[in-house]
């Protein structure tokens, strides 16, 4: 009989002894989001992480490969070890290739991984999609439910890829229930490491605003969102979900909050902003995004929190207060 | 910039009134349509000057409008301008029984308009979508709604105080939300901008609903509303385990248009002058 030191008693109390017989892979593992949500189930699951931009260092016991999504190394991760559910968080970004690579990588590599789970006989997917999807238009009622058209392709070619791998999730979804596909389309995530538009405009010293345009947005705390995928992918309850909380801010009362400096863009004619963010070519300020910092998208999430009896834990003043303080 | 504009013209008797009203809004003073509790103050403060001074409105009937829960406050709509439903808003946020959030109804053009899209909705307006409306009747909100939309608002002087043709669509929304109707009657409105003619393709070309030719200018019309008896429909889609059918709704939107009717005649008969 050998007795614990001290320090390995230690670790002993902080994991929890779950028995980790499921095994799950988590794809974009070099995003903030994705990092969060291994964090939390990484206790529970044995994890797989992989990325397509990177591989990513994520310790001795979570096995990360750099790999494309349509490429063979794709298939070779599934036949290594057999995923009980898979975590589909990886997206190629705007601003990483041009619109038919991300078509490529975004569209098509989720069929390929939909294809992979049906053939290795895995039974649950959770999607993640944006709010993106609903577009933002001068018409847009607020509290879009999840049955609301997806208008973003109507309005930027841009953001086809998102609308189609949404379409995508949906006709497999439907065609093959086994595969218990969850679909979440979150209001904007903010936080620590989060390097998407809003976030890097909330994190600038100077953020541009449309002139005579402030509309209303929602904000969650990756932390929190990390902790609503977590919650969705345990009850495994499929369906299509907005992620958002019941509270709201107007876009240049977010700047205030978050200590930022206004610059106004003259708003009209309408397509000026637009030429204006093509000029500036700069990330936080794409040209696709002009109308969501013209138009509210304001989703309704109490589907989400009614189901899964989540909430989330942080408010707005604590994730402004993060962006206050790294200025 | 916003609470020092509320510190010089909100007065603290008119905050705290205002504040009785049961309107839950989020942790930075948000609700989901773009309502702002400090914005909505100075809105009140600035448009009961006109209220009072400019449009003198005896508005009678408040004690009708129910304190809490869903309602539909149901109005004929006149005038060119949404005047109409900004002095109803300030009398249901000013009734002294039990003050309530006004949640005008509005053309759906106006979220294109710099500044104005985004004061409107922070005042309360939102645009007039049936999605909208439902689901601030589901969390308990006063709904301003207009049947004759811009039917009425763009009509001709000649044909003041005549209703024009309701949409059925409010009467649906109360059914199932099983919200009362609080009819309107509003009389001055019209005569505020008389307008002698509508040049339509001037109208097409701009992509707005009417152009009226009128004077420039707003007159100063004492503007009496009346705030009716509350009309209860209950659920009836399901009674008797069948779907109500749209005559049968037809019929039950004439019963409120009748009511607006009475009402427009009482506030006509009240009216001493124009001015």
């Amino acid at each position: 009989m050998t007795t614990k030191s001290k320090k390995e008693l230690d670790v002993a109390k902080t994991t929890p002894s779950i028995d980790q017989t499921k095994q799950i892979l988590i794809t974009g593992a070099g995003g903030a989001l994705a990092q969060h949500v291994i964090s939390v189930l990484k206790r529970e699951y044995r994890i797989v992480a992989v990325d397509f931009r990177r591989r990513v260092e994520l310790g001795e016991d979570i096995p990360s490969y750099k790999v494309d999504f349509n490429k063979r190394g794709f298939e070779d991760i599934f036949r290594t070890y057999e995923f009980d559910g898979v975590l589909h968080l990886g997206r190629m970004g705007l601003h990483e290739a041009n619109r038919t690579r991300r078509y490529n990588m975004n569209v098509l590599g989720t069929q390929k991984l939909f294809n992979l789970c049906l053939k290795y006989n895995v039974h649950q997917v959770l999607v993640l999609s944006t709010h993106h999807v609903y577009g933002a238009d001068a018409y847009n009622p607020a509290l879009l439910d999840e049955t609301f058209p997806l208008k973003a392709s109507e309005l930027t070619q841009d953001l086809v890829d998102s609308v189609e791998l949404e379409n995508l999730s949906t006709i497999y979804k439907w065609k093959h229930p086994d595969l218990h596909i969850t679909i979440l389309r979150p209001c904007n995530i903010v936080g620590p490491g989060v390097r998407n538009t809003i976030s890097m405009l909330l994190s600038q010293k100077y953020a541009p605003i449309l002139f005579g345009f402030s509309p209303l947005m929602q904000f969650i705390h990756v932390e929190d969102m990390a902790e609503a995928i977590a919650t969705a992918f345990r009850q495994n309850l499929p369906g299509i979900y907005n992620v958002a909380p019941d509270d709201w801010v107007a876009y240049q009362d977010a700047l205030v909050e978050c200590g930022c400096n206004r610059l106004p863009i003259l708003s009209l004619p309408p397509s000026l902003p637009k030429l204006v963010a093509k000029f500036m070519n700069t990330r936080s300020f794409p040209e696709y995004l002009v109308n969501y910092f013209k138009y509210p998208v304001i989703i309704d999430g109490s589907l989400f929190r009614e189901s899964f009896k989540w909430k989330p834990g942080r408010s707005l003043e604590e994730i402004f207060s993060y962006y206050r303080e790294i200025k | 910039m916003r609470k020092l504009i509320k510190s010089l013209v909100v007065s603290k008797d008119l905050e705290s009134h205002i504040d009785k009203m049961p309107k839950e809004v989020g942790s930075l003073g948000y609700d989901a349509w773009g309502f702002n509790s400090d914005i909505n103050k100075i809105g009140v403060a600035l448009f009961k000057q006109l209220y009072d001074h400019y449009f003198r409105v005896e508005a009678d009937g408040l004690e009708n409008i129910p304190k809490d829960g869903p309602c539909l406050i149901i109005a004929n709509h006149s005038g060119q301008l949404p005047l109409d439903g900004t002095l109803i808003g300030i009398a249901m946020e000013m009734n002294p029984h039990s003050p309530r959030a006004p949640r005008a109804m509005i053309e759906r053009f106006f979220p294109t308009v710099p500044f104005l899209g985004n004061f409107l909705n922070s005042v309360g307006a939102v645009i007039g979508d049936p999605l909208n409306c439902a689901k601030m009747l589901e969390r308990g909100e006063a709904v301003i709604v207009f049947p004759e939309g811009i039917r009425g608002s763009g009509k001709l002087y000649s044909k003041r105080y005549q209703l024009q043709r309701f949409g059925n669509g409010f009467m649906h929304l109360a059914m199932k939300y099983n919200a009362p109707i609080i009819p309107v009657g509003v009389v001055g409105c019209e005569e505020t901008i008389p307008a002698i003619a509508n040049i339509k393709p001037l109208a097409k070309l701009l992509h707005v609903p009417y152009v009226p030719i009128a004077l420039p200018f707003i007159f100063p019309a004492k503007v009496h509303l009346n705030f009716g008896k509350p009309i209860h429909f209950g659920n009836q889609a399901l009674e008797n385990g069948r779907e109500i059918t749209e005559q049968e709704v037809t019929k039950q939107v004439e019963q409120v248009k009748s009511a607006i009717r009475g009402l427009i005649n009482k506030g006509l008969a009240e009216r001493k002058r124009i001015f």
